[in-house]
Formats: C-alpha cells, sequence, structure tokens
C-alpha cells in the first residue's frame, strides 16, 4: 500500500467538488429561480468547509464560511439570486482553488470578493448557520429519495487508521450537529484489553439519532473525506415518533444487533460512479507492456503457423483473442467522457459573454462520448480557440443581430459524436460566417497567395489556420493577435486528427475537429516498397487500385489518375524515397484520404493489414516528415509508418499547380 | 542510466574514465562506459528515406524503435558492409536535455578499460582530419591512440541535420 498524503487526498476531492461547484453556479445563472441549485451550492461549500478544517486549510474554511452563510440566506429566501451573484460566486470559487493550490498565499484576496458577497446578499459577519429550518424545503430541495424520513440513523466506525490520517471523530460528530438535533452513543464493545489497547488506532464505533429533515445526500456529505474503508449505515427513522427506541422500529436496520447490522460502505446504496483514482503514468506503463505483448504475440503467430503443430497452433490463437481482449479493456480504461472538458468550456463563454457584451447561449451535447484521456487534455486549446474564435469573431453584436432579423441572443453549439473510427467535435454559430473576401485580401497582403491565384471558398476558408494569419482587424484581448487557429492546427497534426470549416456568409460558421479514437495502437496496411515495408493507417485508406499500365509507362511530369471521372494526384513512393531496387510489374496504387483531399500512393506490393503499436520518432529523425512513427512488426524487424496528413498536402501541391496550368493554358 | 549519462562529458581531471573501446573505419574510439546499455550482433536494420546519412537507419532494441548511427559519416570514413565482427553498440545520450537511446555501428569492440585522463590531450587545432568539436580529446592507453569523441555534440540535431552534408561529401 502506498502511503497517501491526506491533504493531497482533500485537494484532489476538493477539486471535483469544485468543478461540481462551478457547474452549479453556471446552471444557476441560467435558472435564477431553482432552489435546488442553491441547495445544491450550499452543499458543495459545506462540504468544501467542512473537510478543509479537518484536514488544516483554515484559510479555506474560513473564507468557504462566509461565502457559506450568504448561500445560506440565499436558502432562507432572505435574499434571490442574481447574475451578479453567479458572478461574484464564481470568482469566490476561484479564490477557493487559490487557497487550496497555494496556501498562505492568497489569503488577503479574499477580502473584497467577501464584501461584495455581503453587498449582494446583505449579511453583516453571522455566526454558525443554523440548523436547517423546516420552511428552507422547497420541493425541489433535497434530490435523493426517501426524504420523508423525520430524522436519520446513523451507524458508523471509522477505519483503524483513521486517526493516524488525520479524521476526527469529534468533527463528524459537529457536523452532525449541524444538520439537526442528535443523540450520540459510543460504542466500546471492540475495545480490546488494556495490553493489546493501540493508542493510534479508533476502537469506537458512534451510533447517532439525528432529528432532521436533511436529505440522505446531506448526512453521506459529512463522511465524504473519510467514507474510504469506513462502516457507515444510514437509516431513516420511522416516522412515528421523534426519539425513537432502540427496540421500536423495526425492519432492514434492526438495531437489536448493532455489530452484525454493519454494513460495509460498498453495500450501501450506489454511489452514482463508484470509481478508482489512478496516475495516467501507470495507464501508459499499462498500455505499452500490452504493446509489447500484442508485438510478442504476432511474433508467436507466425511461428505457430510456420510449425503446423496443431496444439500450438490452438495455444497461439487462445492468446491471440486473450491479448486482444487486453488490448480492449485497456484501451478502455484510458477512455474518458468528454463531458468532462465540455464543463470547462461553459466557463469560458460565460466570461467572453460578459466582457463581449453579447448575448450568447452555449449548448453541448454528446457529453458521454468516450475519447483517449491523452487526446481531451490536448484538446483542451484548441477548443479554447475554437470557441473564442466562434464568439468573438462570428457572432455579431446585438444591436447587428437585431439588424440582421435575427435573434439578439447568439447561440455556439458544441458537440461531440463517434463517426466510425473516428471522433467528430463540433463548434457551430449562428454567427456572420466567414469573410471570404476579407480573407483573400488578407492573404494576398501577406504574401501568402497570388493575387491571381484561384482559390475555391473551402481553400479560402482553411487559410484561417495558416501561421501568423488573422483578420481581426483590431487587436483585441481576446483573440484576432494572428497566434490562435495555426495551434488548433498544429495540435490537430500532433493527433492525427483534422479539420474541416464550413461556413456560409450571414448564417454561421461550423469548424469540425476529427480526430482517431486513440493515440497508442491502429490498424495499419502493409505495403512494400522495394524492399521496405511501410505501414499505411487503415482509417485514411479508401480503396486500392492497380496503376493502369499506360500511366505506369506514361510520362512522369503528369501524375494523376482518372478514378470514377475525378482526378486523384498519385505519388510514386519509390521516387520520394529513393528506392534503388527495380519496380514490380503491376504496381499498385493505394487511394488515402484525409477529409476531402485524396491522394493515391504507388508501391509495389500490398502485403495486408495488421495491428501496429505506433512508437515516436526520436529527435534525431524529427526533420524526416513523411513519417508518423515506427512500429515493430512481427518478425522483430521496424516498419515506418507513413504520415498521411502530410503525403496528401504534397499531392495537393500537384494538383493546385496542374490546375493553374490549366487556367493559363485556356486563358491563353 | 539518466545520471551517468548527463555525465558523458564532465568526468572530474585527475581521475581515470571507464570506457568501452572499439574500431570504428580503423580508428579507436573511446565511450564513456557507464553510458552503454548493451551490445548486440548485427540485426536488421530498417532504414528511413530522406534521414541523414548519419542516422539512416532504425533498430528494434527489445520492443524500443532505437536509430541507428554510424560515426563514419561524421569523421569522414568510407562506408564498409557489416561482417561478422560488426556490432552494433546501445548507449544513452543528452539529446535537446532528454535522454535518448541511440544505436552505434563499431567494426569491432575491444574491451572495457580505464583511461587516466591525465594522459588526455585536447585535439589539435590544426593537421587533423576530423571536425574538432566533435573531438573531446586523445588519449594514449597501451601504446595506441584512442578517440574520445564528443557524443553529444556528434549526435546534437543540429549536426544530424542538413549541416553534415559537408562531411558526407567528403565520405563519398
Amino acid at each position: 500500500m502506498t502511503q497517501i498524503d491526506p491533504a493531497e487526498t482533500f485537494r484532489l476531492e476538493a477539486q471535483d467538488v469544485l468543478e461540481q461547484l462551478e457547474q452549479t453556479l453556471l446552471d444557476l445563472g441560467d435558472d435564477l429561480d431553482d432552489m435546488a441549485l442553491v441547495d445544491g451550492a450550499f452543499r458543495a461549500l459545506h462540504t468544501i468547509k467542512g473537510s478543509g478544517a479537518m484536514f488544516g486549510f483554515t484559510e479555506v474554511a474560513d473564507f468557504v464560511h462566509e461565502f457559506e452563510t450568504a448561500f445560506d440566506r440565499l436558502r432562507k429566501g432572505d435574499a434571490a439570486p442574481s447574475g451578479e451573484l453567479v458572478r461574484v460566486a464564481l470568482g469566490a470559487k476561484d479564490h477557493i482553488a487559490r487557497l487550496i493550490a497555494e496556501p498562505n498565499a492568497h489569503a488577503r484576496a479574499g477580502v473584497p470578493i467577501l464584501d461584495r458577497l455581503r453587498a449582494i446578499v446583505g449579511t453583516g459577519i453571522q455566526a454558525e448557520a443554523p440548523p436547517r429550518p423546516v420552511d428552507a424545503a422547497t420541493p425541489g430541495n433535497g434530490p435523493a429519495a426517501g426524504d420523508a424520513s423525520h430524522g436519520w440513523r446513523i451507524r458508523f466506525r471509522l477505519p483503524e487508521d483513521a486517526l493516524s490520517l488525520g479524521a476526527s471523530p469529534a468533527l463528524l460528530l459537529d457536523e452532525l450537529r449541524e444538520l439537526g438535533d442528535c443523540t450520540v452513543l459510543a460504542s466500546a464493545e471492540d475495545l480490546p484489553s488494556l495490553e493489546k489497547l493501540d493508542p493510534e488506532i479508533c476502537h469506537l464505533s458512534w451510533d447517532v439519532t439525528l432529528l432532521s429533515d436533511c436529505s440522505r445526500d446531506a448526512v453521506e456529505d459529512v463522511f465524504l473525506f473519510v467514507e474510504d474503508g469506513m462502516q457507515l449505515d444510514i437509516a431513516p427513522l420511522p416516522a412515528a415518533g421523534p426519539r425513537s427506541d432502540a427496540a421500536a422500529p423495526a425492519g432492514p436496520s434492526d438495531p437489536a444487533a448493532p455489530p452484525a447490522g454493519k454494513t460495509d460502505r460498498a453495500g450501501a446504496p450506489p454511489r452514482e460512479n463508484s470509481s478508482l483514482r489512478v496516475a495516467a503514468e501507470r495507464l501508459d506503463e499499462l498500455l505499452d507492456r500490452v504493446g509489447e505483448l500484442v508485438i510478442a504475440q504476432a511474433r508467436l503467430s507466425q511461428i505457430a503457423a510456420e510449425s503446423s503443430n496443431p496444439s500450438l497452433m490452438t495455444v497461439t490463437e487462445e492468446i491471440e483473442r486473450l491479448s486482444a481482449g487486453l488490448r480492449d479493456t485497456t484501451m478502455g480504461i484510458r477512455m474518458v467522457p468528454i463531458g468532462t472538458l465540455f464543463g470547462r468550456f461553459r466557463r469560458l463563454v460565460h466570461d467572453l459573454s460578459a466582457e463581449l457584451g453579447k448575448d450568447v447561449d452555449f449548448v453541448t451535447s454528446g457529453e458521454q462520448t468516450e475519447l483517449d484521456k491523452t487526446v481531451i487534455e490536448s484538446l483542451a486549446d484548441p477548443l479554447v480557440h475554437v470557441i473564442r474564435n466562434a464568439i468573438d469573431h462570428g457572432l455579431e453584436s446585438p444591436e447587428a443581430r437585431a439588424k440582421a432579423g435575427k435573434p439578439r441572443q447568439g447561440s455556439v453549439r458544441l458537440s461531440a459524436a463517434h463517426e466510425g473510427a473516428e471522433v467528430a467535435i463540433t463548434v457551430s454559430d449562428d454567427g456572420a460566417g466567414l469573410d471570404t473576401d476579407r480573407i483573400r485580401r488578407k492573404a494576398e497582403a501577406s504574401g501568402l497567395i497570388a493575387s491571381d491565384a484561384t482559390l475555391s471558398d473551402s481553400e479560402l476558408h482553411r487559410l484561417i489556420f495558416h501561421p501568423g494569419f488573422s483578420t481581426a482587424q483590431e487587436v483585441s484581448a481576446i483573440s484576432g493577435r494572428g497566434v490562435g487557429m495555426d495551434v488548433v492546427s498544429r495540435t490537430m497534426d500532433a493527433l492525427r486528427g483534422r479539420i474541416d470549416v464550413d461556413s456560409q456568409r450571414g448564417r454561421g460558421a461550423t469548424v469540425t475537429l476529427r480526430l482517431p479514437l486513440t493515440l497508442a495502437i491502429i490498424d495499419g496496411m502493409m505495403v512494400r516498397v522495394g524492399r521496405n515495408r511501410y505501414s499505411i493507417p487503415l482509417s485514411a485508406v479508401e480503396e486500392c487500385v492497380e496503376l493502369p499500365p499506360d500511366i505506369a509507362e506514361g510520362s512522369r511530369g503528369r501524375n494523376f489518375l482518372r478514378i470514377r471521372d475525378k482526378l486523384v494526384p498519385f505519388l510514386r513512393l519509390r521516387e520520394l524515397f529513393g528506392t534503388q531496387e527495380p519496380e514490380d510489374l503491376h504496381q499498385k496504387v493505394v487511394i488515402v484520404s484525409t477529409g476531402e483531399q485524396r491522394v493515391g500512393l504507388v508501391v509495389d506490393q500490398i502485403l495486408g493489414n495488421t495491428q501496429t503499436v505506433i512508437k515516436s520518432l526520436s529527435r534525431l529523425h524529427a526533420d524526416v516528415e513523411t513519417f508518423a512513427g515506427a512500429t515493430i512488426m512481427g518478425d522483430g524487424t521496424v516498419a515506418l509508418i507513413l504520415d498521411v496528413a502530410n503525403l496528401v498536402r504534397s499531392g495537393q501541391r500537384f494538383e493546385t499547380r496542374l490546375r493553374d496550368e490549366q487556367t493559363k493554358g485556356q486563358a491563353a | 542510466m539518466t545520471q551517468h549519462a548527463r555525465d558523458i562529458d564532465a568526468v572530474p581531471a585527475g581521475e581515470a574514465m571507464r570506457a568501452l573501446t572499439l574500431d570504428v573505419g580503423g580508428e579507436v574510439f573511446a565511450i564513456e562506459a557507464t553510458s552503454v546499455r548493451e551490445i548486440l550482433d548485427m540485426v536488421p536494420v530498417t532504414e528511413v528515406p530522406n534521414a541523414p546519412a548519419f542516422v539512416a537507419g532504425l533498430i528494434n532494441v527489445r520492443g524500443r524503435v532505437v536509430p541507428l548511427a554510424d560515426l563514419r559519416v561524421k569523421f569522414g570514413m568510407e562506408h564498409r558492409p557489416p561482417d561478422d565482427d560488426t556490432r552494433i553498440v546501445v548507449f544513452e545520450i543528452t539529446l535537446e536535455e532528454e535522454p535518448t537511446v541511440v544505436g552505434m555501428l563499431a567494426d569491432r569492440v575491444h574491451t572495457v578499460c580505464d583511461i587516466a585522463l591525465s594522459t588526455m590531450e585536447p585535439a589539435p587545432k590544426v593537421g587533423m582530419r576530423w571536425r574538432p568539436e566533435f573531438v573531446r580529446g586523445i588519449a594514449k592507453h597501451d601504446g595506441n591512440f584512442i578517440i574520445v569523441p564528443e557524443m553529444n555534440r556528434v549526435f546534437s540535431t543540429e549536426g544530424a541535420g542538413t549541416a553534415n552534408s559537408e562531411n558526407e561529401t567528403r565520405a563519398g
């Protein structure tokens, strides 16, 4: 067992609670009348205060106490929630995060925040929040079922090492007392004889009868930070008597046999998410090992196939199945719903709409879509840029919108969905759309394109991802610094993803980021060029055709294939790679694509499909752009993985050149 | 390992350097023994098209993809096909502050010995066939001259990129 710093546990848990608080506050901002949200925020604050004090974060506890007092007034109806309050409360939430991250550094910064809070809800410095008054129980109060009872019978026993980890039974009992009138009985029946007594171990258990109309959640929250390994049994008090005699209640929680009645936390009502925190590096390590296993298994399969030993082949197939299952499970562990990321943007939009004076309706969908955790982390920055752009450049001011006959409130939609082996993340707005004329002028002015170049709208749209490109006429603090969209483009390249832009003047723009599901293992198509083998990511392969002999022999300058009435440029990999060996008689063309762009790759032979564990190339090969990485094949040799995006770009350059020649030819 | 690798060029004076000696292109080279991970027999090498000639290949070292370097390119020596004595020395260097495992071709690997640093002389500024920044010093051991290369500089990506074309022509 690794010893975990209790303060670190608090930090992690508090981070979760704070995120939840932020979401609750933002929800409250959308619906100021929802008292259940006020209650939710109050509970979150209460949890942070209690555990903060328990783990020695007194600054946090002091600050949150005042914060909580303000929300208590809201709960009681002494003050009404307002947009201003939500804004200040969000600031206060950020301050709590700072206090937790760097204790003893920010305490003073909290004073003005609290002053504003007090001004809004009209509190003086108040003493302890009184126990919940009955009249606060609005219908929306308390999300948990089973609130009908008049109180709770709580039996708990702390884990043996709780005291040495800093938990304090007295504080827990104090918190319970805050919820209502408590009768506390300590049980010493597990107390060992004196010679066996270890003063650091908690031998006592408690039996608390709590008279309160609070929800089960409120009681559970008291134990939030010590729940691992503790025994906790919460049962509703029968509605009849105010103070139940031990023998009176019947039913599931028979108090006649307290030791037998112990319920492990696992047996308690199921929490929505029973989960485990694991360091990301450990998962990476696991995935590396699984990757090695997949390679070793491929070698075994090859040997077994050569041996024609039936029992060896049976075992090999079994192992193949097992390792495939293990691989899928391991990948599954790394998959995280993208909703964790979306949550952060609500705050961004909230702040931006206040700053820019634009009313924004921000709608997210597809939060359950799962993606590799590392991918999600690296998506945060690009999405910030795209959303900022949508709000800053895309959406017009409310006045301009009204003039254009649109609703004053602009709308930005963020959605995620699986599309085959890819995930598509879409940001769409109903703003002015991209101004292709302005993009064109700007691109010509900065020398990105020639003044007579023929570019389609979608090619013009793509220019916004060019480094150093920005059409914002004024440089603002939010966007328009000319950096940003090219960062998006770079990140997507690194993630082997791509960007599509779709825009209609006056109707809005849609930016779609497409990403592979995972970064670690891909299906690849093995091809041979000369005596070298290369892997092409299968997700990019559209089809394979034979290179027509007339084209194969024809002029080297016209590298185009006609496939179903469309011209597809192709690259001879052997020319690109400087292959010395003579070429095969019947050359094949593998058509690969990214989005709408396609390019054919001429190879000597197509060898088949394999699972490919991607290994990145060292810095010594950072200059070699045609390869995305390398992989180890079944026979133990190394094969390079082609960088399709890069190859398509080179193919695209061919195409542009040809089209320019054609246009000039027609003009002449 | 990492620590040692970082120290490859920083052995205090007055001490001995424990070094692995090997032949490349008819000269004896010495590399810090503590940075060496293993010595392999020749394995299949995958060529990387359009890569610098100095690191034109990749090999599989226990499930890792490792670049294979040929010192001959940097030292302007003639290419020679591998034979029974050819070995691959796998060692760790620091590239842009990141420890990186690389393989290096050796015509023959001799032994691990202690080289007294007092016998090591700085590379002469004139009259040497090699670029002086690649050579940390020339040591004497058992009556032979041993070249102690400045590995981190030999492998630095600037040198591995286009800047080594001069050497490649000399090698050709």
